[in-house]
């Protein structure tokens, strides 16, 4: 909850001094950001592999801790599909690289700045932050509703983190594993699938 | 970031290191969340549309997690709740 707090404020303050006249010129090409993007993604990978619990899973439950991120997903793209088709400003590829995100906003959000555009990046910092609200806000009727595995799709990468305990408060205890699996999951997912999408279907 | 997993695995076992690589994955996150805000801030035209960007953010993000959970729905009638 702090870090999100820090990152908003990170995001406010920039937005401020870009509105200032005395924006120093060599932030602006881009060019540091590029390179702090770099550095981002081996630090991202470091605590990935650094991380023994993602191991540990992976070697215990083998394929079948796939499912749940998977219907995260495919449940995801279904409903943007035909979704997107009515939104007017962006196309369904974008659509999908916003959805692709699941929740990771600080992450998808920044590659899209940097691979497509500004306007996109914003829609994916906002869609995913929102997409983190809904979860938190929204766990415990998403489990009377939809049952005990969804407020976990709905969290995305987030359940591993920030939503994971909303998640045991809405689904029990017993589902903080899957839970945690999914996050780790999907974090490592986002960055990939993000860069897949805007590569090949934008 | 295929190197980054590597060299994480290398050194699973130095918790400072660790503990150091994480807490630079924050520091570096909000120096490019500064980056963004600092690009947008500059622009008026990106600026002027924040509440339709913000709509079709919020559109988007409601698809995706009433899709998820849908078929979550699915999948815990048909899957788990017949192994419990």
């Amino acid at each position: 909850m702090k870090t999100s707090l820090y990152i908003l404020i990170a995001f406010v303050l920039g937005l401020l001094f870009g509105q200032t006249a005395l924006s120093p010129g060599f932030l602006i090409n881009g060019e540091p950001a590029k390179y702090t993007l770099y550095v981002l993604m081996l630090l991202v990978g470091i605590s990935i592999g650094a991380d023994h619990r993602s191991l540990n899973l992976i070697r215990e439950q083998g394929f079948r801790l796939m499912v749940l991120p998977l219907v995260t997903i495919v449940g995801t793209f279904a409903a943007i599909i035909p979704v997107s088709a009515l939104l007017t400003d962006v196309s369904t590829g974008e659509s999908l690289a916003v959805g692709a995100g699941f929740g990771y906003y600080s992450l998808s959000g920044i590659i899209i700045t940097r691979i497509h555009s500004e306007t996109l990046g914003i829609i994916a910092l906002l869609a995913n932050v929102i997409r983190e609200i809904i979860t938190l806000v929204f766990a415990p009727v998403m489990v009377v509703w939809f049952g005990k595995l969804a407020p976990i799709t709905a969290a995305g990468a987030t359940s591993m983190d920030t939503t994971l305990p909303v998640i045991t408060a809405a689904s029990g205890r017993e589902f903080s594993v899957i839970a945690l699996a999914h996050g780790i999951i999907l974090t490592i997912i986002v960055p990939v699938l993000v860069t897949t999408i805007l590569m090949f279907f934008v | 970031m295929s190197a980054g997993i590597l060299i994480g695995y290398l050194i699973r076992s130095n918790g400072r290191l660790i503990r150091l690589a994480d807490r630079m994955v924050i520091i570096t996150i909000l120096v490019l969340l500064f980056f963004m805000g600092f690009t947008i801030g500059r622009d008026p035209l990106i600026m002027g549309s924040l509440p339709q960007l913000g709509l079709t953010a919020l559109i988007l993000s409601v698809a995706g997690v009433t899709g998820s959970m849908l078929l979550a729905l699915l999948v815990w009638k048909l899957y788990f709740r017949k192994n419990r």
